[in-house]
């Protein structure tokens, strides 16, 4: 509007023909007026997912092979050295960018389909079905979920389906509560009755009638639910509870390679070893709160004041 | 009856109940264990007299409900069972009571927790309060993005950015916890200098960013301009007029960050090896020693439930609505 100010008539903008804006020219809009932030987040995603979906091209080693010398220092044949029994470390951060991060996504994508099923569900039927449910997640929610997550490691053992069960069905819990309280809004609108009075199912009411207009916020939770969940696998491989070896992982990488922190006054590269993997896991957190931060912003109406 | 105590009665009687499920969920724990994991536990070896002896030592032949009853009965006189660890085929049973092993470390990590909270109370509830006075300040700002960025690491990456900085560059704190009962305090506190900064920066950032919206949704509300606008002065709005709604939304943040560093404790505890409760319930879930990890849960969901319930009651008890009812 601001660039051609001098011509400018109403009557001719609202005369003009109305052009419906394809979903590219939409995005480049959205894109020239997202902040730096944003965008650096956006950028940081796309390389994280360009290092996992080509991990096996991109690595110069494999993620398991194993090398003569362990602790090598950096060098122009292993970037990063390698760990404590002679793998090289650029490459396994490359790999668990595939392992951690797949891991993580497969995690919330699972704990999304829990929550937001049962959420649907609890706030459509309103009746024994939600009061039975509701008080089901309270009491999960009462106790710290990493503790949960150990109780229930120790029962099942630490393999990768166990651990993507067990935290998905625990995080699915805070995803059944925001589902649960936005969709009680849209349930008690007419169309929605309109759309039961018709016969509709209960399968066509929760996807074409109710989900649709509960989309923004679940999107800016999935952002910031993968963050939880990546950062508690994170944490568990840390324990040595969650990924196991020989699958490289960020968490495991940190404490597999810890030992060499001490040697940090003799040579500063092996001390900085063990946090590469480390801010690798931080670097990712912080970008995907950047571009969440902008979606809530734009979403929420306040994006268009300025 | 007043209606404070009515509330206060209903919250008790709400986290008992909680506290009740959580029970029955974390002794169920032994329920979901495979048929064979006493062959498991006692070695290939072990004869079948031997494992149906620990299957009776267990309670295995008697009714589930039976077991729990007897469970949380010896829990609550200070019983928690034996641990797996320290059996053999050959019979001999070499196993401590889990009271044994928890008992000491308890104290560690209560300790660690307790000088945690220290230090990271006052800091946060200050950096909180003058962050929502000067907001959208340089200061302001400045505090935002630092808290926002910490709390976006792993625990353990904070860690091992301290131990690099303070512990081997320039050494002045030692890496690894190694306290025990003989440790004089001033050295207890000097050894877990690192294990407790590390929750300090972690729970600060979670804890004043709380404090902050807090106090703006406070400052915010119709009541406090018409303070201003009756001409009283900056001390006198928060001193006189904000502060008595404030104390529950403070409390909040106080009890749910306490809460929060029960987790928090078990990460930092394994990297700096520490010995508390954390480290033994990590060590127990890698060797599937049930009765331990049953153990260190309990206490945990204990603690967190009681804290959260604190937090509800100090909210109930300093609610001016609520403490002179119309």
């Amino acid at each position: 509007m601001t660039e051609n100010s001098d011509n400018y008539s109403a009557a001719g903008e609202v005369g003009a023909v109305l052009e419906k804006r394809t979903f590219w020219t939409r995005l480049k809009i959205d894109m020239k007026k997202s902040p730096w932030t944003a965008r650096f987040g956006m950028l940081i995603i796309l390389f994280y997912a360009i290092m996992a979906i080509f991990a096996p091209f991109i690595a110069p080693y494999g993620e398991a092979q194993v090398f003569a010398t362990p602790y090598a220092p950096w060098s122009s044949e292993f970037i990063f050295g390698t760990d404590q029994i002679g793998r090289d470390i650029f490459s396994r951060l490359i790999y668990g960018a595939r392992n951690t991060v797949g891991i993580a996504v497969a995690t919330t994508l699972l704990a999304f389909l829990i929550g937001g099923a049962f959420g649907l569900i609890a706030a459509i039927d309103r009746s024994y079905i939600d009061q039975a449910f509701s008080r089901l997640v309270d009491v999960f929610m009462a106790i710290p979920s990493l503790i949960f997550a150990l109780v229930l490691l120790s029962i099942f053992g630490s393999t990768v389906l166990n651990l993507i069960v067990i935290i998905a069905v625990l995080d699915s819990t805070r995803v059944f509560r925001l589902t649960r309280a936005v969709a009680i809004n849209v349930v008690v609108m007419d169309y929605v009755e309109a759309a039961r009075l018709r016969g509709e199912g209960l399968g066509w009411i929760m996807r074409k009638e109710i989900l649709p207009n509960i989309m923004p916020p679940l999107i800016a939770e999935f952002g910031l639910r993968f963050c939880f969940v990546f950062l508690s696998i994170a944490a568990l491989s840390f324990l040595g509870v969650g990924i196991q070896p020989p699958t490289a992982d960020w968490g495991s990488m940190v404490r597999e390679n810890a030992s060499l922190i001490q040697f940090a006054q003799y040579d500063l590269k092996a001390g900085l070893t063990p946090l590469l993997p480390a801010s690798a896991i931080a670097l990712l957190t912080v970008a995907v709160n950047f571009v969440v931060d902008w979606f809530l912003h734009k979403t929420s109406g306040l994006g268009d004041e300025q | 009856m007043h209606p404070v105590t009515k509330t206060i009665l209903e919250r008790l009687g709400l986290g008992l109940a909680t506290l009740f499920v959580v029970s029955i969920i974390i002794f169920s724990a032994i329920e979901m264990l495979p048929g064979d994991f006493g062959q498991a536990i006692l070695g290939q070896a072990a004869t079948e007299e031997t494992v149906a002896a620990f299957r009776r030592e267990l309670g295995l032949d008697q009714p589930a409900y039976m077991r729990y009853l007897q469970w949380v009965g010896s829990a609550f006189q200070g019983d928690l069972g034996t641990s797996f660890s320290g059996r053999n085929s050959s019979g001999i049973d070499r196993s401590r009571a889990v009271v044994d092993l928890i008992a000491p470390r308890l104290w560690n990590t209560l300790f660690l927790a307790g000088l945690t909270a220290v230090i990271a109370v006052p800091i946060s509830l200050v950096l909180g309060i003058s962050s929502a006075l000067y907001r959208n300040s340089v200061y302001d700002r400045t505090v935002n993005t630092v808290t926002l960025t910490t709390i976006s690491f792993p625990e353990f990456f904070v860690a091992y950015i301290l131990i690099l900085l303070l512990a081997s560059l320039y050494p002045v704190f030692p890496s690894l916890a190694n306290v025990d009962g003989s440790t004089p305090l001033f050295e207890r506190v000097f050894r877990t200098a690192l294990p407790a900064l590390t929750l300090t920066l972690v729970i600060v950032a979670h804890m004043m960013r709380m404090t902050r919206a807090a106090i703006i949704n406070l400052l915010a509300s119709p009541y406090i301009q018409m303070a201003r606008l009756s001409g009283a002065s900056q001390i006198e709005v928060i001193v006189k007029h904000a502060l008595p709604n404030a104390w529950a939304p403070i409390a909040t943040v106080i009890a749910f960050n306490l809460a929060y560093l029960v987790v928090g404790v078990v990460v930092v505890e394994v990297v700096f090896v520490y010995p508390g409760v954390g480290q033994l319930m990590v060590d127990a879930v890698t060797s599937r020693d049930i009765p331990v990890v049953q153990g260190c849960a309990l206490i945990f969901a204990i603690t967190y439930i009681l804290l959260n319930l604190i937090a509800d009651i100090i909210g109930i008890i300093t609610n001016p609505r609520l403490l002179h009812p119309k």
